[in-house]
């Protein structure tokens, strides 16, 4: 074997690389190679037509015809006001839902980390659990709850409280919920994660030295556990911001989210050049959170090495 | 000192009431007789019957399953590989757009991999004839892109906190690459695996918007079946269907996290 006369991890390695090739390729194909294709559709004329663009063939020959006739679909987007409010009314909502996931989820990551580790797991399990259930059937959970005619409506209105049902549903209301509920669990864990490196019992010990327990909290563990809240906030606002199921589902006809817009202008308009420009200017707008997020992600790699 | 033990208390009880009500709530409506979903008409079994029945369902869920089974176990191997590479080889050509590529995906919206996947298969069909139809197997390819995301950051998380001596004795002693990787790396990352192939699982189970744009007609995986019933309104079957994943996933879960919790004492006392 010529592997022997090779130092082991030589040829470890030799193997590992070639290994390597397959996920790589895969990638390439079918991760970053369709991102080529929806920045050249979006320069590309509508047509109706199955599919319905201007063919992709043609580039090479008219290609300059079409990049020049088609910035049409940008101007588009940011000449119709109607776009630009949905970006942000998208972004607005997904960022006070990130909000409001941080003050339910950093006590509650801060409660779990305080107890034994028995019980720990336990509430860890219990925070984990949701997370498995399909998404789709957590949200739709919430449907039953907040109806004219739903759980919430008929208690209140049994014990008295209100005579007419509450508009709980089909509103930005149901859409805050449905996202703070479904996305919970993003932000506890790598809060969870953060705080459970922090010696917590030290900083109670400080207190009881004297220190005010909410000095303590707001000088020594608040700033240590940035790292998890910033995590946090991440993997919560990026997604939120393109979700489709909660405002399909939960939201009125009045809230305003770009992946719902962009699911109609793809399913029911067929406008596919103009969903594919609405596409890459909320890639654009993701861009840096994301960078952001991978930047945090390998650090943490690093330093648990 | 006190007061705030309770508030934090306080604030953990809502959070996790927050958390199960509308799953208990499911549960409850799932045995509910009446046809209108929220008015109690007694207790009855009917909508499990006609969930049982339903020709459509059961052919979605067996689609969705079996989709699910083969690109939780592909994405298990390419992200493996993905997570040893970026873990093992230090620095090589192409580290960076790799880094990417993987993280990428577990935070892009699933509305824009979902376009920009079928724009791809539009292409490649216009291209290369293939693939001709798009269907379970598209869904499947979609599913193990992002899947294999998720399955090397975790295989990747447990390779950091791993020593590398005795693959490197083995090889050393004169293993051979596959032999090693196969006798030592792969039990010692199996448990990550594991974790590894069973979120891939349900993603792929879970999975709406990616599947409803690169699947093709005929091809109604549950989620998407589920979808189109919840859109006309709550309906029992679907009630009845929840509580069944309910359950199967709350023993699922359960299970699993009394297995580590056990391997984790043994693993204490053993070495205490």
């Amino acid at each position: 074997m010529s592997s022997k006369a090779t130092m082991g991890g030589d040829g470890r390695r030799r193997w590992l690389r070639r290994a390597l090739l397959a996920p790589y390729l895969w990638l390439l194909l079918f991760f970053l190679a369709p991102f080529g294709i929806i920045l050249k559709i979006s320069f590309a004329d509508p047509v109706v037509a199955i599919p319905p663009f201007t063919a992709l063939l043609d580039w090479s020959v008219s290609g300059l015809a079409i990049i020049q006739g088609t910035f049409d679909n940008y101007v588009f987007l940011f000449e119709d006001n109607f776009y630009v409010t949905i970006y942000l009314s998208s972004i607005k909502i997904a960022a006070v839902a990130t909000v409001l996931c941080l003050l339910l989820g950093y006590p509650m990551a801060y409660f779990i980390a305080r107890q034994r580790s028995a019980l720990r797991n336990l509430l860890l399990l219990a925070v984990i659990l949701p997370f498995w259930i399909s998404f789709l059937l957590r949200v739709y959970a919430w449907i039953g709850l907040l109806n004219n005619h739903g759980v919430i409506n008929n208690a209140l209105m049994a014990l008295g409280i209100i005579d007419q049902p509450l508009p709980l549903i089909y509103n930005d209301f149901a859409v805050y919920i449905g996202l703070v509920y479904s996305y919970l669990p993003f932000m506890i864990l790598p809060l969870y994660a953060n705080l459970e490196r922090l010696d917590l019992d030290l900083h109670d010990a400080a207190a009881d030295l004297g220190a005010r327990r909410w000095q303590v909290f707001v000088d020594v563990t608040l700033p240590m556990s940035i790292p998890g809240i910033i995590a946090g906030c991440l993997l919560v606002f990026i997604p939120a911001s393109g979700e489709f199921i909660i405002p399909a589902l939960l939201g009125g006809s009045d809230t305003l989210m770009i992946g719902r817009i962009l699911w109609d202008e793809f399913f029911i308009n067929r406008d596919w050049p103009v969903a594919s420009a609405v596409s890459v200017v909320l890639l654009l707008i993701l861009v840096l959170p994301m960078i952001w997020f991978q930047r945090l992600e390998s650090r943490q790699m690093e330093s648990a090495t | 000192m006190k007061g705030r033990g309770t508030a934090l208390l306080t604030i953990a009880v809502f959070g996790y009431a927050f958390l199960y009500i509308p799953l208990l709530s499911v549960i409850f409506y799932s045995f509910n007789d009446s046809r209108l979903v929220t008015l109690w008409g007694g207790f009855s079994l009917r909508w499990y019957q006609a969930l049982f029945e339903s020709e459509e369902i059961w052919s979605a869920a067996l689609l969705s399953l079996r989709i699910a089974v083969i690109s939780a176990t592909l994405a298990t191997i390419l992200g493996t590989l993905v997570g040893l590479g970026l873990n093992r080889l230090g620095s090589f050509r192409g580290r960076m757009l790799l880094t990417g590529m993987i993280t990428a995906p577990l935070v892009m919206p699933e509305i824009i991999t979902g376009i920009s996947l079928l724009f791809l298969f539009i292409t490649l069909a216009d291209w290369f004839g293939w693939p001709a139809s798009r269907g379970a197997m598209t869904i499947t390819i979609a599913h193990i892109t992002f899947s294999m995301a998720y399955v090397a950051v975790i295989v990747r998380s447990r390779l950091s906190g791993m020593d590398q001596s005795l693959e490197d004795a083995a090889m050393d002693l004169g293993g051979r690459p596959m032999r090693v990787f196969f006798d030592i790396t792969v039990p010692m990352i199996a448990p990550a695996m594991v974790a590894g192939w069973l979120l891939s699982f349900t993603l792929s189970l879970d999975d709406l918007v990616i599947a409803s744009f690169v699947s093709g007609p005929g091809s109604t995986t549950l989620p998407m079946l589920i979808f189109s019933k919840v859109r006309l309104g709550v309906t029992p079957d679907v009630n009845a269907l929840a509580t069944v994943i309910i359950v199967l996933v709350s023993i699922g879960v359960i299970t699993a996290g009394m297995i580590m919790h056990n391997k984790e004492k043994t693993a204490e006392t053993g070495h205490g």
